[in-house]
């Protein structure tokens, strides 16, 4: 049983960012999160898996390069707070969460790659209360595509991108897909 | 790697790479049994209907903990309660309960084979929880974990099993599961109870002995399984209390005989002084209560599996390739869109 959607053919319509570009913009969203947050006493970077995590880990690396802040980077599996479980797969696979300082009174930022929906954002969300009481949640993204269908918006954006419904934004990142990019991807009938 | 199956029946029929996928989900739940709030709300709205037609206190519990842990209610049927006292047929039962719409049914039967027969008419993810004398497929994975947390890995261990192995479907769920990872074991127990078809059950290749010995049974062991001796399901007096404990109690002189780190499971309830002496049950080398904690890990891990997918996709053995397939390129679709 194949979907109309299977069928489509991607193509690709235009490169969001370059390598370089990525890399600046981290530099720049590291700046913004140090400067914004007053201290980084009790700050933290929680990066949603897959490629949050990464994206926190870099941030993390430029904020050292700062004023040589360390600051603690923990990783969130959101599969199990997903509010389309049964649409994904005929098994889901939960994949690992570490978390490995206490929650609570922190400062956090979630960091993913792409915020469209908010749904994963909500999911993020309840993931961390269950681990205790933040004191405050800010939200990092590389890229804002609009389309929003929760009340949720991000502190610190990358680059915000108009996009239609049927177009999907890429980000590739070489610890992932062994290419540093992002692109805007189109959906078009064969 | 995935999971082919719409229920879990048995172990046998898993690979390595499959139990070795059950077991790190299972991991990652035991992480959540640590989080200040241990509930989750990720099978709301769903329901587990638990069927016991042979008594169970620790199992169902398991269960049911494990089911309301992700937010799932669960439904209890008892053997003592049942209309089956008033002779309904199993399936009949089965039918009415399924009438009442759970997401997924978890039983234990005294019937070899009556979780399967039940699977083939349904048609909602039955899990195992015990079924005669033939498995219990998460004993046996709760059991894998335990032991894979404290030896850091369950490949090629001696594992000696001290019993009445012929009735012990922990035994056979045991031997499936650890004989695909290269273990060696040694069975032993009054010879009733260890006959030498047991040899065979194992999956190719494994190295299965039988001693009648319990000093020769321990020598060397990396894991000791002590199974209960089970007087329900014995129909006649074959050896007295006294005797067993005498020639086959694990105490903490024939316990030296074992590698020096060797661990203690046992599935439970333990008869204290009977099969297992009061000072190796409650000694450092026992790892009971840790049985106990890992079941409802590996217990959410298996209702989370089974119902979390969608019921059109869920395959059965029979479609297992081709559901896991699209389960393949659900996933791809799902990473290729990284939006959101």
């Amino acid at each position: 049983m194949v979907g109309l959607r299977e069928l489509m053919r991607i193509v690709e319509k235009s490169q969001l960012m370059s390598p370089s570009e990525i890399d600046r913009t981290i530099q720049r969203l590291a700046h913004e999160i140090v400067e914004k947050s007053g201290g980084t006493k009790h700050l933290a970077l929680i990066g949603v898996r897959r490629r949050g995590v990464p994206l926190a880990q870099r941030i993390a690396k430029a904020m050292r390069g700062i004023d040589g802040v360390e600051v603690p980077v923990g990783t969130l599996d959101i599969t199990l707070y997903r509010d389309d479980l049964s649409k994904v797969a005929s098994h889901a696979v939960l994949q690992s969460s570490d978390i490995s300082f206490g929650v609570d009174n922190m400062d956090l930022v979630l960091v993913d790659d792409v915020l469209y929906t908010g749904r994963t954002i909500r999911a993020a969300m309840n993931g961390l209360f269950d681990l205790g009481r933040p004191k405050r949640v800010s939200l990092c993204v590389l890229i804002d595509r609009g389309h929003r269908e929760m009340p949720i918006e991000a502190q610190y954006v990358g680059r915000s991108v108009q996009t239609s419904d049927t177009e999907i934004v890429e980000v590739r990142l070489r610890e992932i897909d062994n290419e540093e990019r992002v692109v805007l991807v189109d959906r078009v009938q064969p | 790697m995935t999971y082919r199956f719409r229920d879990l029946l048995a172990l046998e029929p898993l690979s390595a790479d499959e139990l070795t996928f059950l077991l790190d989900q299972s991991k990652l739940f035991q992480e959540i049994q640590r989080h200040p709030l241990k509930k989750l709300a990720t099978l709301r709205g769903k329901t587990v209907a638990l069927a016991f037609f042979e008594n169970s206190t620790r199992t169902r519990i398991s269960f049911g903990t494990a089911a309301s842990r992700l937010g799932a209610d669960s439904m209890n049927l008892q053997a003592e309660a049942s209309s089956l006292k008033k002779g309904e047929s199993l399936l009949d039962t089965v039918h009415t309960l399924s009438a009442m719409k759970p997401d997924c049914l978890v039983m234990r039967h005294a019937a070899s084979g009556a979780a399967d027969f039940v699977a083939r008419n349904l048609d909602i993810p039955v899990i195992n929880a015990g079924d005669g004398t033939h498995e219990h497929p998460s004993q046996g994975l709760l059991d894998a974990l335990t032991i894979r947390d404290r030896r850091g890995s369950i490949e090629k261990l001696r594992v000696t099993i001290l019993g009445d192995i012929q009735h012990s479907r922990v035994a056979r769920s045991n031997i499936h599961l650890l004989g695909k990872f290269g273990c060696q074991f040694m069975l032993c127990g009054p010879a009733m109870w260890v006959p030498k078809e047991l040899e065979k059950i194992g999956p190719p290749g494994a190295a299965i002995r039988r001693v009648s010995r319990i000093e020769e049974g321990l020598e060397g062991a990396d894991v000791i399984i002590v199974l209960r001796v089970q007087t329900e399901r014995m129909y006649e007096p074959t050896l007295s209390a006294e005797e067993y404990i005498l020639m086959y109690q694990l105490n903490a002189e024939r316990l030296r005989r074992a590698n020096p780190e060797a661990i203690i499971l046992h599935p439970g309830p333990m008869n204290r002084g009977v099969e297992i002496s009061p000072e190796v049950a409650d000694g450092a080398q026992s790892c009971v209560l840790e049985q106990v904690t890992n079941g409802i890990a590996v217990r959410m891990a298996l209702l989370f599996l089974l119902m979390s997918g969608s019921t059109e996709e869920a395959g059965n053995p029979m479609t297992g390739a081709e559901s896991s397939a699209q389960a393949a390129a659900a996933e791809k679709k799902e990473s290729t869109h990284a939006a959101d």
